[in-house]
């Protein structure tokens, strides 16, 4: 079956992020094909490259970036709630004329379609947030 | 339609759960995960509920369970699954409706 | 085929991003011609309350979108009567939303359904799409 996920949360603040992850492998392991993962909200920071988090701790940025290489996710960000918290690929950084770039391999940056695109695409969309 | 609900507020600082239960139609599962799986526990007003609520299935997440240290507190009748059973819940039925 | 979206708004405007960010997304869906319903439940009702002003607080008031969203073709906004009274307003504390009908002459009519818990259950089972923010 298509699912596609939706993650209102930021990483390590709140455990959405972790029940998505957790929630996709286990789609995946099942057979579920996963047509895109979409980050709003708060949820746009689980795509920052710069995050440090302790050794001891899971890094929740990476496990998606894996997760994305080995099954080639759709893993996209809305622009607008990006812009507003400071996430930027290379081009929207030139574009605005920012100084740096902080997205992390695998992610993209989109429009709010995609999400909509995603519910018309997809069997089940299921949100994780607050 | 079949709705598979999910919880993941506890109900003792949230509305989400009682609402969800005043709209979860007959044939509908509720799933409590993260901090909703205190709504799970014996002993409380939202396991009455869930007792005296009819036609509704009850599930909660084991490693939500596990991680808070409740899982051998879990009252009469509610099932416990696993990420697996997690994602078979939402194959099974139509939509999900997130209460978040 | 349209599916039948519909947007859950159950957070109070202000106090956290999520009624603004979850109103960008209806706005931007308008666009996709889906079946498309706004529920307003539990301090979701909040949000569309009328006479609000942002002037002391630094926020941008967005309150005035909720009114063009008759222009995107969203009408169908079903609030819980239920949540209403808990709280102790009525519609008239409401903004009064409405929609221009193409097929009767572009008479005006309400978006605001005031429906009780039962009939909100009903119309959220006959959807496709949840959209929770």
């Amino acid at each position: 079956m298509k699912f596609s996920i939706q993650i209102n949360e930021g990483p390590y603040q709140h455990q959405a992020a972790d029940s998505a992850y957790q929630f996709a492998k286990a789609s995946l392991a099942k057979g579920h094909e996963i047509f895109r993962v979409f980050f709003y909200h708060d949820g746009v920071n689980n795509a920052t490259r710069l995050a440090v988090p302790p050794q001891d701790d899971r890094n929740i940025t990476q496990q998606w970036t894996e997760l994305q290489k080995e099954h080639n996710l759709d893993l996209v960000v809305c622009i607008a709630a990006a812009q507003r918290r400071g996430l930027m690929d290379e081009d929207e950084a030139k574009r605005q004329g920012k100084d740096a770039n902080n997205i992390a391999e695998g992610f993209r940056i989109s429009g709010l379609g995609q999400l909509i695109e995603a519910g018309i695409e997809s069997d089940r969309l299921v949100t994780f947030g607050a | 339609m079949t709705t598979l609900h999910t919880v993941n507020k506890s109900p003792f600082n949230s509305s989400a759960f009682d609402d969800c239960l005043g709209l979860a139609k007959s044939g509908s599962t509720v799933l409590l995960y993260e901090d909703g799986v205190y709504a799970a526990t014996s002993g409380t007003k939202p396991a009455d509920a869930i007792a005296n609520t009819d036609g509704v299935t009850f599930a909660v997440l084991g490693p939500d369970l596990k991680a808070r240290g409740v899982e051998g507190k879990i009252a009469d009748g509610i099932k416990v699954v696993d990420y697996d059973g997690f994602v078979d819940l939402v194959a099974e039925h139509d939509k999900v409706h997130a209460w978040l | 085929m349209a599916k039948k979206f519909m947007y859950m708004n159950t957070k109070a405007p202000y106090g956290s991003i999520y009624a603004l960010e979850s109103l960008e997304v209806v706005l931007i869906g308008a666009a996709f011609e889906q079946d498309v319903s706004l529920a307003f439940i539990d301090d979701g009702v909040y949000q569309l309350t009328k006479g609000q002003s942002t002037d002391g607080i630094g926020m941008k008031n967005f309150s005035p979108t909720y009114s063009a969203l008759g222009d995107y073709d969203v009408n169908k906004i079903y609030v819980e009567k239920e949540s209403l009274e808990e709280r102790g307003l009525s519609l008239d504390d409401l903004q009064h939303l409405t929609w221009e009908d193409e097929d009767e002459d572009w008479a005006e009519k309400d978006s605001i359904r005031l429906v009780s818990r039962a009939e909100l259950a009903d119309v959220i089972d006959d959807q496709d799409v949840v959209l929770s923010f």
